[in-house]
């Protein structure tokens, strides 16, 4: 089988149009004679921050090394976005403080039984016992992965 | 009335949220050069280690008390305190921010602040890691004084009651409480008393707060000066300090630093004082004022036991100047006079002096006005750029370019990642 072959050029620089920004008018949907006075509104473009991050002076950046979430869809070099805002609770994935270090799992809290929670069959439950304190430090909220 | 927010040993707080290993742990940052000690946890002030302390004078409770020494990290400690700052706001109505880890806030109009002061002081240690102390009075130096109280009360059990730990409020206690704390606080805790009225004021027999507050203005104002009566005026609940929002524009704006090893020759010294001024003009034009007078110094450390060479000149400009070019210029003719080659320099920098207003300008300039418009929306654009795109992306020649290390940057040897501005250094968890 033969299949068209694509080429793509990376040495060639791409013209950058330089002026003014263009705002597009919100479009609010064809209502016939009654233009919407919000026609005319600017509009602001998608800003993934604002998206990610709820709690701007709570929420911090970690990146994750090993290989124990990825069945919750963290994978080894991915990046989690942190909120020191949200109240940890069951269920919810954290980073807490084990031994000294930030640790991403998620946090079991059921029955009076406190554990970090891997996502992944091959690592185990970390258990903590009466009288142990485990130090959440923030939630994971979300989960960038760059390719 | 007015409260002060106030963070805990605030730069080995920010160290402590991203090394959860240095909790508990005798820990000092050092200033970058000399080595002193500018920030300690409560582990270290236990310890005995001073403010300012050299650290060779406390290398050995490394080994002997597990002691951590860090270089300062200030992108982060500037960036927790943003996040410190954003939050203390919301306790009122108004804001000035005194210092990277220190704020008034106007309380006026605010109900049931105690509460809301112990919501704030939570809600900032919950979403930052910062654990901070909060003061409350009628006047800004009453506020200091109750924010020192409740971080006494706080560190040391004893001091004062524990109930004013964290967050005191001077205003909700009555007459014969605020005596009784005045009694127990040394008249040197007072904000504006330094170390040489205190010490006046102790030899004459006025030890404590209370005993100042019971001397009568004239006597205060007679024997030592307005100032201090001021203080003392403050103290008794009469507001004479406002809130002071907008920065006031600096007298001077001085750029020096300390080389992370001896300079020896000129080049290296161009270098430097080029990008001192730079920094400096920068900060000039941001607060529209111009400067005539440039100073410029160099020299040897008085603690090597080498031959010792100090100089400073200033050199006068013919009228006042903000843009770089020119400032630039009369720094090296001045670096020039001053520099001779066979020394270990350890230090240099620079202070723009006899600063104006840019907007008042004098009347014999009028007939360089398009020339000085075309220099000023040059360096317009040049700060503006270098806002956007980051220090340095636009700078002189004589700063010296290239990917090989400045001999004169400052020493971070144990200065920890940027955590939080940039992204190659975010912290890693684990999984
Ligand atoms: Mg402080």
């Amino acid at each position: 089988m033969n299949l068209p072959m694509l080429v793509l050029k990376y040495s060639q620089p791409v013209p950058v149009q330089v002026g003014e920004p263009v705002y597009i008018p919100l479009y609010s949907g064809v209502r016939a004679g009654f233009p919407s006075p919000a026609d005319d509104f600017l509009l602001k473009r998608i800003d993934l921050s604002n998206e990610l991050i709820k709690h701007p002076e709570a929420t911090f950046l970690m990146r994750i090394k090993g290989h124990s979430m990825t069945m919750a869809g963290i994978d080894d070099g991915d990046i989690v976005v942190v909120d020191k805002a949200v109240k940890p609770e069951h269920g919810k994935i954290v980073i807490a403080c084990v031994d000294g270090e930030f640790t991403c799992k998620r946090l079991y809290l059921l029955d009076g039984e406190t554990r970090l929670q891997p996502a992944n069959p091959d690592y185990k439950d970390i258990i903590f016992k009466d009288g142990q304190i485990l130090e959440v430090w923030g939630v994971v909220t979300s989960c960038i992965k760059q390719f | 009335m007015f409260a002060l927010i106030d963070g805990n040993n605030f730069y080995c707080s920010c160290e402590r949220i991203f090394q959860p290993r240095l909790q508990k742990v005798p820990l000092v940052v050092l200033s970058n050069n000399d080595g002193c000690a500018i920030a300690r946890s409560e582990e270290a002030k236990a310890l005995g280690i001073k403010m300012g302390q050299p650290w060779f004078q406390i290398k050995h409770l490394e080994q002997s008390a597990g002691l951590v020494s860090l270089s300062p990290n200030f992108p982060l400690y500037g960036d927790m305190s943003l996040r410190m700052m954003r939050l203390a706001s919301e306790l009122g109505d108004k804001q000035e921010i005194y210092s990277i880890d220190e704020c008034f806030i106007g309380l006026q109009g605010i109900s049931n602040v105690t509460h809301r002061a112990s919501e704030i002081r939570a809600k900032i240690l919950q979403w930052t890691g910062i654990p901070t102390c909060i003061g409350i009075g009628h006047t800004k130096t009453l506020a200091k004084l109750a924010n020192h109280i409740a971080k006494d009360a706080d560190r040391k059990p004893g001091s004062y009651p524990t109930r004013l730990a964290q967050v005191c409020n001077l205003a909700e206690l009555n007459e014969r409480q605020r005596q009784f704390l005045f009694e127990m606080t040394d008249v040197g805790e007072v904000w504006g008393i330094g170390r040489r009225i205190s010490q006046q004021l102790k030899e004459a027999g006025i030890k404590t707060v209370k005993d100042f507050v019971e001397l009568d203005p004239g006597t205060v104002r007679k024997r030592f000066s307005v100032v201090l009566e001021r203080t003392w005026r403050e103290l008794r609940g009469q507001s004479c300090i406002e809130l002071e929002e907008v920065p006031t524009p600096k007298k001077e704006i001085a750029y020096t630093r300390t080389f992370g090893q001896p300079v020896h020759n000129l080049a290296s010294l161009i270098e430097a004082v080029t990008e001192f001024t730079s920094r400096a003009a920068e900060k000039l034009r941001k607060q529209q004022s111009k400067t005539s007078t440039i100073l410029v110094f160099i020299h040897t450390s008085k603690h090597r036991s080498r031959p010792q060479y100090a100089r400073s000149i200033t050199v006068p400009l013919v009228r006042p100047v903000s843009d770089t070019k020119n400032l630039i210029n009369a720094a090296l003719h001045g670096l020039k006079k001053i520099y001779k080659p066979g020394f270990d320099l350890t230090k240099a920098g620079i202070v723009l002096m006899d600063l104006t207003n840019a907007q008042t300008r004098q009347a014999e300039l009028d007939f360089g006005e398009t020339v000085l418009d075309s220099d000023e929306r040059l360096m317009h654009a040049i700060d503006e750029i270098n806002d956007r795109f980051g220090r340095g992306t636009i700078i002189y020649g004589s700063a010296g370019v290239g990917s090989e290390k400045k001999v004169w940057t400052m020493n971070q040897q144990r200065r920890t990642p940027s955590y939080t501005t940039t992204l190659g250094e975010i912290p890693t968890a684990l999984t």
